[in-house]
């Protein structure tokens, strides 16, 4: 695990660390199982295809919950991810990596919580963000 | 618009936003959490390990980020969280998952029963490149048995 951050030590144009996920069809069959969502063109290729797309493209919401792991990996044991929201822009297919990475815009103190904002996205291995969002995280503080 | 078109929103739309749907009760599963933490690729033992999530404070193991818990579904019933799904006709053909808002209020654990309403809070029609689409934001509300709200989850639907 990595060193927990603490809001002291975090400031606006800091990055998150970044993480890579490859989306094989077995991830994605993971995913319908884990959420539910069995919509084919997820993990039927000929399907997917019938509908007009080149292959089986990620689910929109992985795409989502892996920026929540992103965060989570990053806040540690002492931090909270407390809101990820993203906009499903652009298609990723099946077989390649998707990359979350998130950049600080912003921290503040509300209610007792030590509190930051992140601009955060998913990008395909081209540097294309097909998923961009915004996040908040608790960290803890160095005064406990 | 300088051409007059009929619009795709009818009446009937515009009464169902804001209306809340019926709640829907369930606990939320420590085998989905589990199944849920492995298809994202999470390693921390706080989603699998309930003994190593006490020690950490936490009631149980931890539903992880985008886990809200499964209803229960009822095969050839619909989904009951699925009632303010929109649901009209409106002559297009296609559906897109457009974005996803979780807002985390509290820790949600296995064990947890929570009470979900749901509601159809905007719709808006824009011409897009394939014509017509209608946008369309539904907004879950999580509650514990206490009733305080422990997370809340917007959609956006995308028809065209």
């Amino acid at each position: 695990m990595a060193e927990q951050p603490y809001f002291e030590d975090v400031g606006e144009g800091q990055e998150a660390p970044a993480l890579t996920q490859r989306c094989d069809s077995q991830r994605l069959v993971m995913w319908a199982a884990g959420s539910g969502d069995f919509y084919q063109i997820h993990y039927d290729k000929d399907f997917a295809q019938a509908t007009g797309l080149p292959d089986r493209i990620v689910h929109g919401a992985l795409k989502h919950a892996l920026l929540g792991r992103m965060l989570h990996e990053w806040v540690g044991e002492g931090g909270r991810v407390r809101r990820v929201a993203c906009q499903y822009r652009g298609m990723d297919l099946v077989d390649k990596d998707v990359i979350c990475k998130g950049v600080i815009t912003r921290k503040y103190r509300e209610d007792g919580q030590n509190l930051v904002e992140l601009d955060v996205w998913t990008e395909d291995p081209q540097g294309q963000k097909t998923t961009p969002g915004t996040a908040v995280v608790a960290l803890p503080s160095r005064g406990g | 618009m300088a051409q007059q078109q009929a619009s795709l929103i009818t009446d009937e739309m515009r009464a169902a936003v804001g209306r809340e749907s019926e709640p829907v009760t369930f606990e939320v599963d420590k085998t989905a959490c589990r199944m849920f933490a492995r298809a994202v690729g999470y390693t921390d033992p706080i989603f699998y390990d309930e003994q190593y999530a006490r020690a950490k404070g936490y009631r149980s193991v931890v539903a992880p980020p985008a886990f809200l818990g499964h209803p229960v579904i009822t095969p050839g019933q619909p989904n009951p969280l699925a009632a303010a799904y929109f649901r009209f006709d409106t002559g297009l053909k296609r559906v897109l998952n457009g974005g996803t808002d979780i807002e985390y209020f509290d820790d949600v654990c296995a064990g947890d029963v929570l009470t979900a309403t749901s509601q159809l809070v905007d719709i808006q029609e824009r011409e897009g490149r394939l014509g017509p689409m209608l946008i369309t934001i539904t907004e879950f509300t999580y509650r514990n048995r206490e009733g305080k709200v422990v997370a809340k989850a917007r959609g956006t639907g995308i028809a065209y």
